[in-house]
């Protein structure tokens, strides 16, 4: 990821920022420029919830260049109901099952690019109860 | 609109092509087209392709096709929808028809993927996804496909086992196809014993990377030749749903796919039960079983008892991926949605050899970019 993609992006990023729409009440992930629902443009940045559970996942035997094994590829619904893809992160793929609780943290996502930037971001590990 | 009939066909033969470069390939599928249509040139041409400026670092893919083949100074220009590109190109090519705007136009999908090592080829597809939510976590195409996999097969309470009659179909369709990359055929237990590559998604799960190219001429009804075996487009229809998988309403539902057959079915006043042959976008096995139920060709998690019972072999009620499919005959990515319709065009006219689904007239055919997030449908009409 390039510098300024990854400063662009930091609200979601590093604060899980998703948006409610000023008109409808909605929440949506990731940010867009209007609402999903009801196509309301005045959108407000509203932190998500940083617990939730796993909805899918599969462990990634080849990792993308700047990932490295073992990587667990996750979909995790969120307390509240946004979805979102991640990585799993202090855990083993044998322990994984659907519906599992999780929670947020934040990880070294990848190095990646020619300017050799660390991308940190959200991460889902077992939240224990 | 005015009707648009396909006249032409062309292709060439799926493989890692070492010796042909991404322009021959395209140039050589359209000669084919052309040849077979008894044209020399056309109005229009349009090209679909995903990865030619990641892999190639080569766009303006319309007019280096029309340059190598002589066909300058026709309007072309390059049409990407990711893995639909090939289904998308088809259909600008038939707009371009229907509208009056062109009388003859030239649709090639062609993809060169082989000239690169299989990381590249990885973040090339990955950009099928949200780059900024998915791909940049981590998230390969493949593992994207894993979850979805996952999900099914924990929604339906399968286990990976039931998808081997779609792969064990597919290869087997490809044995008798000239034009097929792998000829050999696979057997459930090979199916069973390949590796994972984003659990619980096997290597035998995915359509293999390769190179290949497909064309069609198409033209309108006044643009007929007595010698032309025309086969009609009755419908076009492309829908889209959300780039990131994870704002979908539902992961066991692909809504693209159902919108655009929805349309394409409205459009010919068709229904699924008057398709006598399906050409699904098999990039993976688990979006075959879920375009069949989008289709409308299986309730919503029945694909895969349909397929126990033989349902989708060449001689069952709803042949799929007759000429091999994505999985058998290859996945050339933005090509593959031509080599869809290049293929459906030959069985309608009876020219699918030992593969013919005997009396087909109508035919579904569909090509997908990213997981059902544009999803381009065709029915074609002997």
């Amino acid at each position: 990821m390039q510098t300024a993609g990854y400063f662009r992006l930091e609200g979601p990023y590093l604060r899980l920022e998703g948006q409610r729409c000023d008109s409808c009440g909605v929440l949506q992930f990731p940010p867009r420029v209007t609402c999903r629902v009801c196509h309301g443009r005045q959108l407000t940045n509203q932190a998500l919830a940083r617990t939730g559970s796993v909805t899918s996942f599969s462990d990634v035997s080849n990792p993308p260049a700047g990932f490295s094994s073992p990587l667990i590829a996750a979909l995790v619904t969120l307390d509240g109901g946004i979805m979102l893809a991640c990585q799993l992160t202090d855990v083993d793929i044998d322990q994984v099952q659907i519906g599992m609780p999780v929670e947020m943290v934040t990880r070294l996502i990848a190095e990646t690019g020619p300017e050799g930037c660390l991308v940190y971001g959200y991460k889902f590990r077992p939240k224990f109860v | 609109m005015r009707d648009v009939y396909i006249v032409g066909l062309g292709l060439t033969p799926v493989a890692e092509h070492w010796r042909s470069s991404l322009r021959e390939l395209g140039a050589l599928a359209i000669c084919a087209a052309l040849d077979d249509a008894g044209l020399e040139s056309a109005d229009s041409l349009y090209v679909g392709n995903m990865l030619s400026g990641h892999v190639s670092g080569q766009q303006n893919l319309g007019t280096l096709l029309a340059d190598e083949v002589g066909l300058l100074p026709i309007e072309a220009v390059k049409v990407e929808a990711a893995c639909g590109s090939g289904g998308a190109a088809v259909r600008s090519a038939a707009l371009a028809v229907a509208a009056g705007a062109s009388e003859r136009s030239i649709a090639v999908g062609v993809e060169k993927m082989t000239d690169v090592a299989a990381d590249v080829i990885a973040a090339g597809l990955a950009m099928a996804s949200d780059q900024d939510f998915e791909a940049s976590f981590g998230l390969s195409f493949v593992a994207m496909a894993g979850l979805l996999m996952q999900r099914y097969l924990y929604e339906t309470q399968r286990t990976r086992a039931d998808f081997a009659p779609l792969v064990v179909t597919a290869h087997k369709n490809a044995m008798t196809t000239e034009h097929a990359m792998f000829r050999s055929g696979i057997t459930t237990e090979q199916f069973l014993r390949s590796p994972m590559v984003a659990s619980p998604l096997g290597v035998l799960d995915a359509a293999p990377v390769c190179d290949g190219a497909a064309a069609v001429i198409v033209c309108s009804k006044e643009a007929l030749q007595p010698h032309h075996r025309p086969i009609q487009i009755a419908a076009s229809a492309v829908a889209t749903d959300t780039i990131a998988l994870s704002s979908r309403r539902s992961l066991t539902r692909i809504e693209a796919a159902e919108t655009s057959a929805a349309k394409a079915y409205a459009l010919a006043r068709l229904s699924a039960k008057d398709m006598h042959f399906f050409e699904p976008h098999d990039a993976f096995t688990i979006m075959t079983a879920l375009t069949l139920e989008a289709c409308g060709f299986a309730q919503p998690g029945n694909a895969l008892d349909m397929a126990a019972a033989g349902a989708f072999d060449l001689d069952g009620a709803l042949p799929i991926c007759t000429l091999g499919g994505l999985k058998g005959r290859g996945h050339p990515v933005g090509a593959s949605g031509t080599y869809q319709i290049v293929e459906a065009c030959m069985q309608l006219r009876g020219d699918a050899g030992k593969n013919q689904v005997p009396g087909a007239k109508r035919a579904l055919v569909q090509s997908i970019g990213g997981h059902g997030a544009v999803a381009v449908t065709h029915i074609l009409q002997a």
